[in-house]
């Protein structure tokens, strides 16, 4: 990675620590943005706490959808598996096509307000990404490479586990940051049945008209999904050198 | 020795192979050519059974290979594939310990193994077997994929077509490189090629496919001379049949004594055809023919080698 690139990564991480941790060095800027009586930094809960609570949300609903979706895919995509593939792409795209909001308040009335609603929203929509991206890196397997790990003697199940996902990790692993970097957004939105997020910085600046609030609570969502976007990224391109795949590897 | 007992195979109301009998001698090279669609990649692959024959029974020393799980019976067989197929996340000596692997062999066995194939390929082990297949030329990704193929000692070693991606130059030398561990090993080898120069220069016995069904089978020499389905003589080419019929033939079986001093020498390893392109390009009318040490085992004249491409 380039000098330039770098120090830009750096200064984006610094931020978003200040952000977090030590706000008060923001705070000229953030009294500047509101009326004088106003807060100009969240009082309510540290912002550490919420932050922490918001990424364990998008975590744990996160990695219950990859761990459904790629079981699915890898399902879809065996031969025995085959004639469902049409149908759980509908069931997927069904549940990325739901409005969040709706999602919600479908959910608070069967599961109640709090954690509960948030999860399940998240978790339908890591679905997609992840189910699409993990069938086309399993189907994307060259058949050469395949007839040759059959034509060797391996199981279905060796195949499957030296082959097929190691080849297909790449594209399960972009999916996962899509996923991923859909939920941090989304995840604000738990606040409104009471899960604790950041999204609860961003209502209450709504709410009371506090422009400090707003930018900070989105600042903090929007740098977290951007360096993470990219992190990802990083990660992939590994992979694929490792798997040789840009051609150029060392 | 195996057996192929009336397989066909039928796809829908497609037949890719039609009745196909034959017998493979074993420790013997035998060459399946025909057109594209004739069915050998077909047939070849229902001997490892990557797909299972409609009807017929296909017999390894005399055991049908249906009698066994397929996972096993594949194991004891190799298989290359045009474009090697090599797996992209594994070393090269990961992709040589393949099969080794899952039979379960003892890692200093299989260390050996790999460091022997690369040695035998002519890839130092300390150079390539930490390489990854997409560091290598095709010529080099091509012999790791024939030395993966040989790692589990198999008996039987099938090939689609494992040369095909390769430039003349490279290609003749993995021909040569493969009669050579072929002489070594003693492997049966079934190789399914479009190129009739490559089965002509590798096979103990030619069978040629022609929609679905065996209309040919013998030795190089009798499908030249003694074609059985005017297919087989529209396949050999009927042009430089004499010139084919000449690189079949070494120069060591016909050098007669006689008085050569003076005369030029020829390598007794020579075929005949070459042999005639030296004559022609020399202008000779005689030669001296002597082994790798020099010794002269005798002589041939223009007539006597022209003779052997002659009409038998
Ligand atoms: N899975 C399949 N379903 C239907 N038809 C098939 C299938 N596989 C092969 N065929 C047909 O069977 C015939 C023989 O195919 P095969 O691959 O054995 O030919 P081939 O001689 O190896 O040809 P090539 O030289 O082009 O590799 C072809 O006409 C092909 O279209
Ligand atoms: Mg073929």
């Amino acid at each position: 990675m380039k000098g330039g690139a770098l120090l830009f990564r750096a200064v984006l991480a610094g931020c978003l620590g200040v952000l977090i941790l030590a706000p008060e060095l923001f705070i000229g800027l953030f009294r500047w943005l509101n009326r004088p009586d106003a807060p100009p930094i969240y009082p309510y809960d540290s912002l550490l706490w919420l932050t922490v609570s918001h990424l364990g949300l998008v975590l744990i609903a996160t990695s219950a959808g990859a761990i459904v979706a790629i079981a699915a895919a890898i399902f879809v995509t065996r031969p025995s598996g085959a004639e469902f593939l049409p149908l759980s792409r509908v069931l997927t795209n069904t549940g990325q096509t739901f409005p969040p909001v709706a999602v919600l308040a479908l959910a608070v009335p069967a599961v109640g307000f709090g954690v509960a609603p948030t999860l399940i929203a998240l978790f339908l929509y890591g679905l997609l990404p992840i189910f699409e991206n993990s069938v086309a890196g399993l189907q994307r397997v060259p058949e050469q490479i395949t007839e040759a790990a059959d034509g060797m003697g391996m199981t279905a199940g060796q195949r499957l586990r030296k082959v097929d996902l190691p080849l297909a990790l790449p594209l399960i692993v972009e999916g996962i940051k899509i996923a991923m970097v859909i939920n941090i957004g989304t995840a604000t939105i738990g606040s409104t049945v009471a899960a604790k997020g950041l999204g609860e910085v961003i209502i209450a600046g709504l709410l009371s008209d506090n422009m400090a609030f707003i930018l900070h609570g989105g600042l903090i969502v929007g740098l977290m999904a951007v360096l993470f976007y990219d992190l990802m990224g990083y990660f992939e391109n590994f992979l694929k050198r490792r798997l040789g795949l840009t051609g150029s590897g060392d | 020795m195996i057996t192929i007992e009336d397989v066909s195979k039928i796809y829908g109301t497609m037949v890719a192979v039609d009745h196909v009998s034959m017998s493979l001698e074993p420790n013997s090279i035998t060459v399946i050519v025909g057109t594209s669609g004739s069915g050998k990649s077909t047939l070849l692959r229902m001997i490892n059974r990557l797909i299972p024959p409609t009807s017929g029974r296909i017999l390894i020393n005399g055991l049908d290979t249906a009698s066994l799980p397929a996972t096993e019976l594949r194991r004891r067989i190799g298989y290359a594939i045009q474009g090697h197929g090599l797996f992209p996340h594994y070393t090269v000596a990961d992709n040589i310990a393949t099969v080794p692997n899952l039979l379960g062999w003892p890692k200093a066995r299989i260390a050996g193994r790999v460091e022997e194939l690369l040695t035998l390929f002519h890839l130092p082990p300390e150079t390539f077997a930490h390489k990854y297949p997409h560091q290598l030329s095709g010529g080099q990704q091509q012999r790791v994929g024939v030395a993966r193929a040989l790692a589990a000692e198999p008996e039987l070693l099938l090939m689609d077509e494992p040369f095909g991606a390769l430039d003349p130059v490279i290609r003749a030398k993995a021909q040569d490189d493969l009669l050579d561990i072929q002489r070594r090993f003693g492997t049966s080898i079934v190789l399914v090629t479009h190129d009739m120069d490559e089965a002509f220069h590798l096979g103990h016995r030619i069978a040629v496919m022609k929609q679905g069904k065996l209309v040919d089978f013998g030795s190089p020499t009798t499908i030249l001379t003694e074609p059985k389905d005017p297919f087989t003589s529209q396949l050999t080419g009927t042009l430089d049949r004499s010139l084919k019929l000449m690189s079949l033939k070494q120069l060591a079986d016909f050098a007669v004594p006689g008085d050569t001093i003076g005369a030029e020498t020829l390598p007794a390893t020579l075929s005949l055809r070459d042999a005639l392109a030296e004559f022609v390009w020399r202008g000779l009318k005689v030669a001296s023919v002597v082994d790798s040490d020099g010794r002269q085992l005798g002589q041939i004249t223009l007539d006597a080698l022209l003779a052997q491409g002659r009409r038998p």
